[in-house]
């Protein structure tokens, strides 16, 4: 198919989603009586807690493949989405930090570690309070990273773990499906990662450099928003929120 | 030289005489020499390529244990593969040889593959791709040990791809399994016969590169250099590059072309040329049988539509394009071969040679893009060289009536546009790498000296083929991270294997330099009983693949076009597109007309600028398309023939500025982003491009015309060649068709693997996307082999830079800028690509038409 008509900015394509659905929030979002702040890299910031979350980070995801497929995809993914971490921590600086499962893409993945990058989790990890929550990847976590392991983990109103429970109480935080918003004007479309919610849960993005993406009109959305959603799009600037209606499927 | 009597009394049984060219090829074959064979189509090419074969086969007395594959014919097309067969029977049959003719292709049933290769046939017809998987056989040194001939058809289309690098080396790996066949390449005319000379024999290592290679080794080894191969059949050329015999076949009718003229005023843009089609089929009922050639399948699907709303003699039309299952594709073969058919629509797929005698016309639909694919398309009608082809070519609208002349002018002068040599892909050589280990262990020196055979790698440096083995091996990343998951393995022999069974699967699940986009199929279904609007998956049959890009865009509830039938949209059922046959008089949707997906060929561009900047040309002009261009001159101005013209123009609440450098829509889009990055550098708030196969608009919130007026030089600057580079790497950088090309590697070399329609999809994480990839490895390392094969392949391929870098030398201080208080009636075509894209529910030219009268209204006001 040809494109022969170009935008530079997607986020402009985005901005124009938002202006015409009118759902125009502010970057605060409230879930259980806690403010969450929605930071564009997909991580989550509960400042009122000074606690990071971010999920499914998806660690030695390219060791992974070759191990077990023998693609030989990029080595540097760990190396990617840790210094993506280190900014939002150095920005942030929370005292607490929750990875919130599928951390590692698979069990062994903490063995594969490069030096360098086990090097760059300890300095993360330094001075922090460090929580894994065991993710379906990686239910079985080796020792020997650092940090302390839960199933799940509650702060204030909020609880938070990897799969999303189908009959969850109001102000769950979870990830696993890796969720993505697709907004199509004028024939052109745009892709995105994104938190999905509808302000009695949130669903978070993916964080891992190479981590693929579920797009939210998926069935796998309507049994955990029945009432409808709010997706807010990762742009290159800040973040949209882009209501269902507005959300093409892939 | 002298026929054997068997086949001077079939000659002659047909009143024919062997021709000169073939009994030259008899002869060359005989002494061990390779040939190319440069013929007009209807000269008996095919024959004469074959005849040394049959020949050969006839006479020599083989016992059992000597049968074995005599013959190798590769094809660039299925098609002709199977066509080819069927010709060839006729002599064999006719004259009782006992030879034993087979295809192998993608559709070769299994059972009869594994036959093939125990009980070869003697002569095996076959594609570039299914000759790669045969070379990585285990049995391929046994299987073509014997091989004497290797004929190669339509050369000429083969070698400007990476298919032709691809069978490059195959024929470099062929030369080492059997140096003594030989090499025929048969080709239609072209510039420069000499490169496909080289290109059928062994090459020697450039005395530069092998000294320097013969160091590394004996530092790297200790072991000498292996006396390069050289076919001694081999002339050479005037740098002492070894060459073929070369055959020229001279002459043939001059073909009888022209535009076709329906008398009534062409639009501006849009490429269906809905007003012809009344035209064209008038003349599928005056002619036997009619070749309607297209330029995309939307557009074959268009047609086929609209000639089948005309055909009230219900006249036997038929279709075909690659996405049409293949079953169907065999059928219209077959039909038009026992001359069922009056008329098929097609696209490319039956551009290339198969003869089909009773073709009496060919009409070809859109701009023809390049003076030897429209020379190759009129050579399908009539398959005789002493009787002219009869051709027609339809313009779109009123730019392609100008590229429709200067075709018509090029066809005239017999001049030819076909592209440069090659340098050889590095992911095309990183899959045959892979496949050279799959065949048998190899020396890395030794696969070396094969490779640098190939012309096409003639310059290829021993470390580039150190960096190609390392990323086979084991991705080639500074950070070693997968030394232990290698794919490929040096022994303590020094030879290099293949790790097991599943990397050899891998390799052959993904041989091939054609990477399509993802497919899904398109399944006829039909509707629940009791249930409306629900329908039964997996029931129907499958009617062919549309592309996924295609089918995400479309909505339960459309209807579109697809093998000749209006269908419905009813869902996705995992990688099936399930539709309905829509009901009555629906109008289909038609999302895009992708106009072509060939650009305009520098050659033919420069006989456009040609016409337009000579008044006197004119004349020989449609009125209309005359007319069009004396009112540029009263509004605007025409640009002479080397110059670029540049027009300025406020309309709406934005400002324009257009420019006509007729390079081609991709050159266009490249030189658009770069633009685009200058205007906003200079503050001049660009928010838009669209370019097409002349020029490209681009829309700003500043004045671009005032800013040119107050500083003379900003023209000049704006248009300087350095854009090419800062500018072009930062912006190549993050382009999408950088990613799209770099996706295009990543799946050729092998990075990640090729998705079939109907392989299952597992959830979420279908593909790893190779956009994140592409960040991921640009952020780390830059220089990956792969980064590279992308950045060698956007200099020619989707971004056509090398290109864009002539043009910009060319209009070096000959820049015309014209400020204007109006669109002029040039600016209105390339205006009326602006947003046009994916138009539902009613016909987009129709839509185009309203757009454009609007605009042209304003021109001439």
């Amino acid at each position: 198919m040809s494109d022969s008509s170009h935008r530079f900015d997607e986020d402009a394509i985005l901005a124009l989603g938002l202006r015409l659905e009118k759902t125009v929030k502010a970057a605060g979002l409230m879930l259980a009586g806690e403010t969450l702040t929605l930071d564009r890299t997909g991580a989550l910031w509960l400042e009122a807690h000074r606690t990071l979350v971010v999920s499914d980070l998806h660690l030695e995801k390219g060791s992974s493949f070759a191990e077990r497929s023998g693609q030989f995809l990029p080595p540097y993914d760990t190396r990617e989405t840790l210094s993506c971490l280190h900014e939002v921590i150095q920005r942030l600086d929370p005292t607490r930090v929750v990875a919130l499962g599928d951390s590692f893409h698979d069990a062994r993945g903490p063995e594969r570690l490069e030096p360098g990058d086990r090097a760059m989790v300890a300095a993360l990890q330094a001075g922090r309070d460090w929580v894994w929550i065991a993710g379906n990847h990686d239910a079985t976590v080796n020792e020997g990273i650092g940090g302390r392991y839960c199933e799940s983990l509650a702060i204030g109103g909020l609880t938070l773990r990897h799969e999303p429970a189908r009959d969850a109480a109001p102000g769950e935080i979870a990830g696993h499906l890796h969720p993505c918003g697709k907004v199509t004007m004028r024939g052109r479309s745009v892709r995105r990662r994104c938190f999905v919610t509808d302000e009695r849960r949130l669903v978070m993005p993916a964080f891992g450099a190479l981590t693929g993406g579920l797009n939210v009109r998926a069935a796998a959305f309507d049994p955990l928003f029945p009432q409808g959603f709010t997706a807010h799009l990762l742009g290159d600037g800040r973040v949209f929120a882009i209501g269902r209606a507005m959300l093409g499927k892939d | 030289m002298s026929l054997p009597q068997r086949f001077s009394d079939w000659f002659a049984s047909r009143r024919w005489q062997p021709r000169t060219h073939q009994l030259a090829l008899l002869e060359n074959a005989r002494a061990g020499r390779s040939t190319l064979l440069v013929a007009p189509t209807g000269a008996g090419k095919t024959l004469a390529g074959f005849l040394p074969s049959l020949v050969a086969l006839s006479e020599t007395r083989r016992k059992w244990t000597e049968y074995g594959l005599h013959t190798l014919y590769v094809s660039p097309l299925k098609a002709l593969a199977v066509d080819i067969a069927r010709n060839l029977d006729a002599p064999i049959e006719e004259m009782g040889l006992p030879i034993r003719v087979e295809t192998r292709t993608g559709d070769t049933p299994s059972h009869k593959r594994t036959r093939q290769i125990a009980r070869p046939p003697d002569i095996l017809l076959t594609t570039p791709e299914q000759l790669s998987l045969l070379l990585a056989h285990r049995e391929a040194a046994e299987l073509l040990g014997g091989l004497r001939h290797v004929v190669l058809d339509e050369l000429h289309a083969l070698v400007t791809s990476k298919r032709g690098d691809l069978l490059s080396l195959a024929l470099a790996r062929l030369r080492r399994l059997s140096p003594e066949a030989t090499a025929i390449g048969l080709s239609a005319t072209v510039r420069e016969p000499d490169e496909l000379r080289r290109y059928l024999v062994g090459q020697r290592p450039n005395p530069v590169v092998a000294s320097e290679h013969d160091a590394i080794q004996s530092r790297a080894s200790g072991v000498a250099g292996v006396a390069p191969q050289c076919s001694a059949d081999a002339r050479e050329d005037g740098r002492g590059h070894p060459m073929a015999d070369l055959v020229v076949v001279e002459g043939g009718a001059k073909a009888d072309l022209r535009m076709l003229d329906i008398d009534r005023t062409l639009p501006l843009a849009g490429h269906t040329a809905w007003h012809s089609m009344p035209a064209i089929y008038e003349l599928i009922r005056e002619h036997r049988t009619v070749l309607v050639f297209v330029n995309t399948r939307l557009q074959a699907e268009y047609t086929f539509q609209e000639l089948w709303r005309l055909n009230d003699d219900v006249l036997p039309i038929a279709i075909h394009h690659g996405s049409l299952d293949a079953a169907q594709r065999r059928r219209v073969e077959a039909a038009m071969a026992a001359g069922q058919l009056r008329a098929i629509v097609c696209t490319a797929t039956l551009d290339l040679g198969i003869d089909w005698g009773d073709v009496d016309l060919v009409v070809n639909i859109g701009a023809p893009k390049g003076a030897s694919r429209i020379m190759q398309r009129i050579g399908r009608a009539n398959h005789r060289m002493d009787e002219p082809s009869k051709a027609y070519l339809v313009p779109g609208n009123r730019f392609e009536m100008l590229e429709c002349r200067a075709a018509l002018d090029a066809v005239e002068d017999a001049a030819q546009d076909t592209p440069d040599a090659r340098i050889g892909a590095l992911d095309v050589l990183a899959q045959h790498v892979l496949g050279m280990a799959c065949a048998d262990a190899f020396d890395a020196n030794e696969l070396y000296d094969e490779i640098v055979s190939a012309a096409p790698y003639q310059y290829l440096t021993w470390e580039m083929f150190e960096a190609v083995v390392d990323y086979v091996a084991t991705g080639g990343y500074a950070l070693r991270a997968y030394e232990r998951f290698a794919k490929i393995l040096r022994g303590p022999d020094g030879l290099w294997r293949v790790r097991d069974a599943r990397v050899a699967q891998q390799y052959r699940m993904n041989v091939g330099t054609i990477v399509e986009a993802a497919r899904v199929k398109v399944r006829l279904t039909r509707h629940l009983r009791g249930k409306p609007g629900t329908v039964v998956p997996k029931s129907g049959r499958v009617l062919g693949e549309i592309e996924e890009e295609f089918g995400e865009t479309l909505t339960v509830g459309d209807t579109f076009l697809f093998a000749g039938e209006v269908l419905r949209f009813e869902g996705m059922s995992e990688d099936d597109c399930l539709v309905t046959r829509a009901k009555g008089a629906e109008d289909p949707a038609i999302p895009s007309y992708a106009g072509s997906k060939f650009p305009l060929s520098t050659f033919l561009a420069a006989r456009v600028r040609a016409i337009i900047a000579d008044p006197f040309e004119w004349d020989r002009l449609p009125p209309q398309l005359a007319n069009y261009l004396v009112q540029q001159r009263r509004h605007s101005v025409l640009p002479g023939e080397r110059d670029l013209l540049v027009e300025t123009f406020p309309r709406g609440n934005r400002f324009y500025l257009t420019a006509f450098p007729f390079e081609g829509r991709l050159a266009h889009q490249t030189l658009g982003m770069l633009l685009t990055r200058r205007l906003e550098r200079a503050g001049l708030r660009p928010h838009g491009f669209a370019a097409n196969d002349y020029g490209i608009a681009i829309w700003t919130g500043r004045d671009v015309g005032e800013r040119m007026a107050i500083d003379p030089g900003f023209a000049e600057a704006l248009f300087a060649e350095d854009m090419l580079g800062d500018d072009l790497e930062a912006w190549l950088d993050e382009s999408a068709m950088m990613k799209r090309t770099f996706r295009q590697c990543a799946v050729i070399a092998g990075l990640i693997e090729r998705r079939y329609p109907g392989q299952k999809k597992t959830g979420r994480q279908v593909t790893i996307s190779t956009d994140l990839i592409y960040d991921v490895l640009r952020k780390h390392q830059p220089d990956h082999l792969l980064l590279q094969a992308a950045r060698q392949d956007a200099a020619t391929g989707l971004l056509d830079v090398a290109r864009l870098g002539m043009m910009l030398r060319r209009i070096k201080g000959r820049i015309t800028h014209k400020a204007l208080e109006r669109v002029s009636p040039l600016s209105v075509s390339v205006m009326l690509e602006i947003g046009r894209e994916r138009v539902y529910g009613e016909g987009a030219d129709e839509i185009l038409a309203e757009a454009e009268a609007e605009l042209l209204q304003e021109a001439l006001a």
